[in-house]
């Protein structure tokens, strides 16, 4: 079932585009980002960070910081030998070579970033005035900044002891591509380049970790997305008992992945504050975000597709190179498989050869970034179908429409092995063709070809899907990660009648205290304002497994529904009792519980949650206290897809792109806040049309980090935008008991296509069939040159 | 990230801040709105022992009508510059350009002084200064001298004025009746430097260029007038007359390369986008 | 250290301040107004933008011995007691914010946009913006924001 329509039931709240509830302390300035955390006898840390690529060290001077003004200690990678500064938590192969990050480099420094040093200061200044009177002597090892070059016998090794600059090396053959390739009349294949991107949340990371003298616990205040998986993985790397860590991600100013993260600052953050007694406290300028923080991305993929001459896809092989930086962090080896099942996007085809190969290289590490994985999968597919197309003479949406799974068709296997549970890809293309003016482009582009415009108009496409709310965690162990699939969810009646809703997931940006709200306040009847949405504490919400990879509602969402109705049920019990009848004879509707046949004999949740308190009249067996709970783990993942069309004009004097005009319709399913799911689809189309215009991080041959600031990473601002036309079809899933998908990256996975789509198609007419990202205007025009010369 | 320590000196007079100059010696450094100098502080790669804050010098903040040209004190602000009335009267080529110097923000802080002074190649108001053919008029010990725009600007981030020397304004000439002008900056974001620009002003009569100045951003060390383009616009009145003369835009141009743009790519650019600014003044 | 005074949202405060200080940093570190964030370290982000005289400048690019004598105007001083200024009240209503870190700056930009121009097109309103970067939105609701503000100030007038 697809509907076009939001929902208009005023009764209910799920469906309602509620204004935010987030919104008037984060309007006011009234916030709580960890920086703004300045606790009595903070000592602040600096970090010093190696300016090589690859060096030994073979001398560290540190005595004119210690004498220097305010400073009370130095440490160097010798006062912590064995203490690691990062995990990995997902040994994604048998033969995969580990690596071992320290909280501070003993001998050798691995890339411009590496963390050589800390000092510690009565006052930040003072810290970072030290770092610049600490001498190291360095001696080269050669830097290894490209992954072909790295594998080359020879080449200067990352890990010496692992004698190979190969991380792993990951297959999954389904079906036969060779047989496939054999029946082909056509066999297209491209190399694309996903560039390796910084993610630059806007706020920069910051850890405050604070004994707080009424325990043994300490405290630590990060910018995190994860604040439980992190403690456990404190505990782990530090020896700190689990139970004496609390952490607490606080207001968090933005993530895309790049706070999913364990990071040596907060290793180092909290085995200071427990060795030292005292706060301590760390924030990242953001010249330091660009060489610390993990990158996103950085994949080279060979990408060849089979197909008949009619346009039928046979098959397809996916060969890539993926960059791990330096070290392994928690999901680094991970990400890029995490596409590897969506390299047929919503296609059908007998075989997909996939091949990953992981590569060390000395940048900084790579690891999750919005979408991870999918966005680059999803670039391979949409980019080779317009290749296809191209080499077909077929018209790209046609051959698209051919090869989709059609809307009767689903549930469908697909040649991975998932199984997509319901799309409508007709719906959503439809609607997005129509809203898009697709035929008048077309016939606007044929003018302007005919008449030799120096401003071409291309169109680009992407019908995308991607698979979000990684679970069951069955699976996830199969797949050699460590960490589960579930979400837990508490929901508690107080007294007064007001809920708190205890969830495990952690929020950045995503609006859950008003979308968690609205899921309770249609379960258990009690108004959206009344609602409490407490997160992001292990101090208060001990269980869950955080926010990322589109998971929160996907995953989350179930387990609010779940224990919403378990609260619901032990109160109808109290309610029986009360009004002096069976639990069967009792109706729930809107917070009253009604008499079956007689209405006018009610009571309300929240008297009932008066009771449950007092407890001077409960049912026999019944505990005091009112509360349900749940943890629940998906039957599976879920597939938001979608529709992207974008009008791409090229100067093709100057190679200047401008994007004209975008359109998007996204199914994930029934929607909770529509005004928040608009919201993210906006944001993540910026963040990918960010990759296909405007960043991407270069190095030197020497392995120095050239965009090293936001003066020569480009991010767009409003005037580099324009506003897009979005709108939803609503296909609900059948896996998820609430309906929805998840709609946090979907933007970012299907948007980067859509543009380089339209860019090659603008000057595919002057023999330009691929453009790297980002398309500057120096690459297009390269583009165009080489074509007139006959090359590309 | 914050600057390393240094003192501050809070300028009220000319004279007073080029005595503070002398006494501060090598690592003194004038402050002006700071637009460009603070963030270099803030990353560390500089460290001046003490900062000489003009922002505030009566005599440096007016902008006078000085006869045949304007005198505009260096601590204008780029805003100032953009909605002042007789810089969009009589240097209207000015006000336009400063309209796409940084963010609003930016430009409420910075100064026209300061940007000329800091003569980052890829700035945009230099390149006007030298369009325009304005003089720099600078105090230092020894009393004040005038120089030229052509030799004021000496090399990357390198000017005409001595350590112990203030801009204290930049005399525009009037332009006069029968001149238009327009600015192409291409840049990949709108906060982004230019990766080239172009300043064009030219003298029309009867639909026939008759005389025209252009000056190029980003194409050498400093701000480039394109004298080749200048002598070659002289008499034309056809599209394909200024493209001709456009297209010796880069002659003798030996632009650098970077992360956004190689020398090659800039030459091309700028024969484009002088093309564009003179068919953009002149209406032709 | 110089000794400075400055009227922040309309209480006067003062202080003594090395002269490196930046006024973003006067404002968190020694007058607790934290409600102003810092973004980068370049200028380039605009989550620091404050009103200085009325006037919008980033706060991590002026030093606090230059605010000396004059007033800022930060998010935490810009309603009128209960009653939110119609920009606050238009990026709620629109969803013009997500994390809510560029906020503080966004909003004074823009409150600085409509003094400059009360009643500005679409392309003014992102222009007048280019300055201040915004990492969830995609600009998209910002921008319908300070429209709705424009519209909201200018019938209240």
């Amino acid at each position: 079932m697809t509907a076009t329509a939001e929902t208009t039931d005023t009764t209910k709240a799920i469906g309602r585009p509620i204004r935010r509830k987030e919104d008037e302390r984060l309007l006011h300035g009234r916030t709580n980002w960890t920086d703004n955390i300045q606790l009595p006898g903070t000592i602040h840390m600096a970090t010093l960070r190696s300016p090589m690529a690859h060096a030994k060290i073979t001398n560290i001077d540190i005595s004119a910081a210690v004498a220097s003004e305010g400073v009370l200690h130095v440490y160097i990678g010798a006062d912590f030998p064995d203490l690691p500064g990062t995990t990995c938590v997902w040994p994604v192969t048998d033969d995969i070579v580990m690596s071992h990050m320290p909280a501070i480099c003993t001998d050798e420094v691995r890339y411009v970033g590496d963390v050589v040093a800390i000092v510690l200061a009565t006052d930040q200044n003072l810290a970072v005035d030290a770092l610049q009177l600490i001498d190291i002597d360095y001696e080269p090892l050669g830097a290894v900044v490209d992954m072909e070059e790295a594998l080359k016998p020879g080449s200067p090794l990352v890990h010496e002891s692992a004698g190979t600059n190969l991380c792993y090396t990951a297959k999954m053959p389904c079906g036969d591509y060779e047989a496939a390739k054999a029946k082909a009349d056509v066999v297209v294949s491209r190399r694309f380049i996903n560039q390796r991107l910084i993610p630059n949340t806007m706020e920069p990371r910051s850890v405050v970790a604070a004994p707080m003298g009424m325990s043994d616990e300490i405290t630590i205040w990060t910018s995190t997305q994860i604040p439980h998986v992190l403690r456990v993985l404190l505990a782990l790397l530090t020896g700190i008992p689990e139970n004496h860590i609390r952490v607490v991600a606080p207001d968090v100013g933005g993530g895309f992945g790049a706070k999913l993260q364990i990071n040596r600052e907060e290793v180092l953050a909290l085995v200071l504050a427990k060795k030292l007694g005292r706060p301590i406290k760390w924030t990242e300028a953001r010249s330091e975000h660009f060489v610390s923080t993990h990158h996103g991305r950085d994949q080279i993929q060979d990408i060849e597709i089979a197909a008949t001459k009619d346009g039928t896809v046979l098959g397809m092989k996916v060969d890539l190179l993926a960059d791990m930086g330096a070290y392994l962090q928690i999901i680094t080896p991970g990400t890029p498989l995490l596409g590897m099942f969506m390299y047929s996007g919503i296609y059908k085809m007998e075989a997909l050869d996939f091949t990953c190969t992981g590569v060390y290289t000395t940048k900084t590490p790579t690891d999750a970034y919005r979408g991870a994985g999918r966005p680059e999968s999803t670039y391979a597919i949409e980019r080779i179908m317009d290749e296809l197309a191209a080499e077909l003479g077929m018209e790209p949406m046609e051959l698209r429409k051919k090869n989709w799974i059609k809307h009767d068709e689903f549930p469908y296997t697909q040649i991975a092995g998932l199984t997509y549970d319901t799309g409508n890809y007709e719906a959503a293309t439809e609607r997005a063709m129509e809203m898009f003016g697709y035929e008048a482009l077309r016939v606007e582009q044929e003018a302007r070809r005919a008449a030799g415009d120096p401003v071409q108009l291309g169109i680009g496409i992407s019908t995308f899907t991607e698979m979000c709310g990684l679970a069951p965690s069955r699976t996830l162990g199969a797949l050699k990660y460590v960490a589960g699939g579930w979400e837990h969810c508490t929901v508690r009646a107080l007294p007064t009648g007001k809920i708190e809703l205890i969830t495990g997931t952690s929020p950045h940006g995503q609006g859950h205290e008003t979308a968690w709200s609205q899921i309770a306040s249609d379960i258990i009847g009690v108004p959206v304002e009344d609602i409490e949405v407490v997160h992001g504490d292990t101090g208060r919400s001990p269980y869950g497994m955080d926010t990322y990879g589109s998971r929160s509602l996907a995953v989350g969402g179930q387990a609010i529904k779940l224990a919403g109705e378990r609260l619901v049920e032990k109160a109808r019990i109290i309610a029986a009792h009360q009004l002096e009848v069976s639990p069967d004879d009792v109706e729930f509707s809107a917070g009253t519980y009604s008499v079956k046949g007689d209405p006018e004999k009610s009571t309300t949740i929240q008297a009932v949650a008066f009771e449950a308190f007092t407890a001077h009249n409960l049912p026999d067996g019944v505990e005091p206290t009112l509360s349900g709970e749940a943890t629940v783990d998906p039957l599976d993942f879920s597939y938001p897809h979608g529709t992207h069309l974008a009008a791409m004009e090229v100067d093709t004097e100057t190679g200047k792109v401008t994007l004209r005009k975008y359109v998007c319709v996204d199914d994930c399913g029934v929607q909770i806040n529509p005004m928040i799911v608009e919201g993210q689809v906006h944001g993540g189309v910026a963040q990918g049309i960010a990759q296909a215009m405007y960043e991407g991080a270069v190095y030197d041959a020497e392995g120095n980090l050239l965009t090293a600031s936001l003066a020569e990473y480009l991010l767009p601002s409003a005037a580099d935008l324009p506003s897009f036309d979005t709108d939803r079809t609503v296909t609900p899933s059948t896996t998820h008991p609430l309906g929805t998908k998840g709609i946090g990256e979907a933007g970012a996975i299907a948007s980067t296509p859509a543009i380089i789509n339209g860019v090659i198609d603008a000057i595919r007419h002057l023999g330009v069939n691929n453009i790297d990202m980002p398309a500057s205007p120096m690459t297009v025009w390269r583009a165009i040159q080489a074509a007139k010369s006959g090359g590309n | 990230m914050i600057p390393a320590s240094f003192d501050y000196v809070k300028a009220t007079s000319v004279d007073g801040a080029v005595a503070a100059l002398v006494k501060g010696g090598e690592d003194a450094k004038v402050l002006g709105g700071g637009q460009s100098l603070l963030p270099v502080l803030r990353l560390r790669l500089n460290a001046p022992s003490v900062l000489i804050d003009v922002s505030e010098v009566g005599e440096m903040r007016s902008v006078t009508d000085d006869g045949d040209s304007i005198l505009i004190g260096a601590s204008v602000t780029t805003y100032e510059v953009m909605h002042n009335e007789l810089v969009k009267e009589h240097a209207g080529l000015l006000s336009l350009t400063a309209g796409v110097v940084a963010d609003p923000a930016i430009r409420h802080k910075g100064t026209f002084g300061g940007s000329v002074a800091h003569a980052d190649p890829a700035g945009d108001l230099p390149t006007v200064a030298a369009a325009l053919d304005c003089e720099m008029v600078i105090a230092g010990p020894n009393g004040r001298r005038t120089v030229a725009a052509k030799d004021f600007f000496v090399d990357y981030f390198t000017t005409a004025l001595a350590a112990d020397e203030v801009l204290v304004a930049v005399r525009v000439p009037k332009l006069g009746a029968g001149w238009s002008y327009n600015y192409q900056k291409f840049n990949r974001t709108a906060q982004a430097w230019a990766i080239v620009g172009v300043a064009a002003a030219v003298k029309s009569e009867n639909g026939t260029i008759t005389e025209a100045r252009v000056a190029l951003t980003n194409m050498g060390a400093t701000p480039i007038r394109a004298t080749g383009v200048e002598a070659a616009l002289a008499g034309a009145s056809s599209s394909e007359a200024i493209a001709a003369a456009a297209s010796k835009a880069a002659d003798g141009t030996s632009p650098t390369s970077d992360l956004h743009a190689d020398g090659e790519y800039r030459k091309h650019l700028a024969q484009v986008l002088t093309r564009r600014a003179v068919q953009a003044a002149s209406g032709i | 250290m110089t000794h400075i005074s400055a009227t922040v949202d309309g209480v006067h405060r003062q202080g003594d301040v090395e002269p490196r200080t930046l006024l973003v940093h006067w404002l968190r570190e020694s007058l607790g107004q934290v409600g102003t964030t810092v973004g980068c370290d370049t200028s380039n982000c605009g989550a620091c933008t404050v009103l200085v005289e009325g006037r919008s400048v980033k706060s991590c690019s002026v030093l606090a011995v230059q605010i000396d004598g004059k007033s800022v105007t930060t998010i935490q001083g810009l309603a009128e007691g209960e009653e939110w200024h119609p920009v606050q009240k238009a990026f709620k209503e629109c969803h013009g914010l997500q994390c809510g870190y560029c906020t503080p700056g966004m909003v004074m930009a823009s409150v600085d946009l409509l003094n400059e121009n009360p009643n500005p097109t679409e392309a003014e309103i992102r222009e007048g913006l280019e300055g201040n970067l915004c990492r969830c939105t995609g600009y998209h609701n910002i921008v319908k924001a300070v429209a709705m503000a424009a519209a909201e100030m200018g019938a209240s007038k």
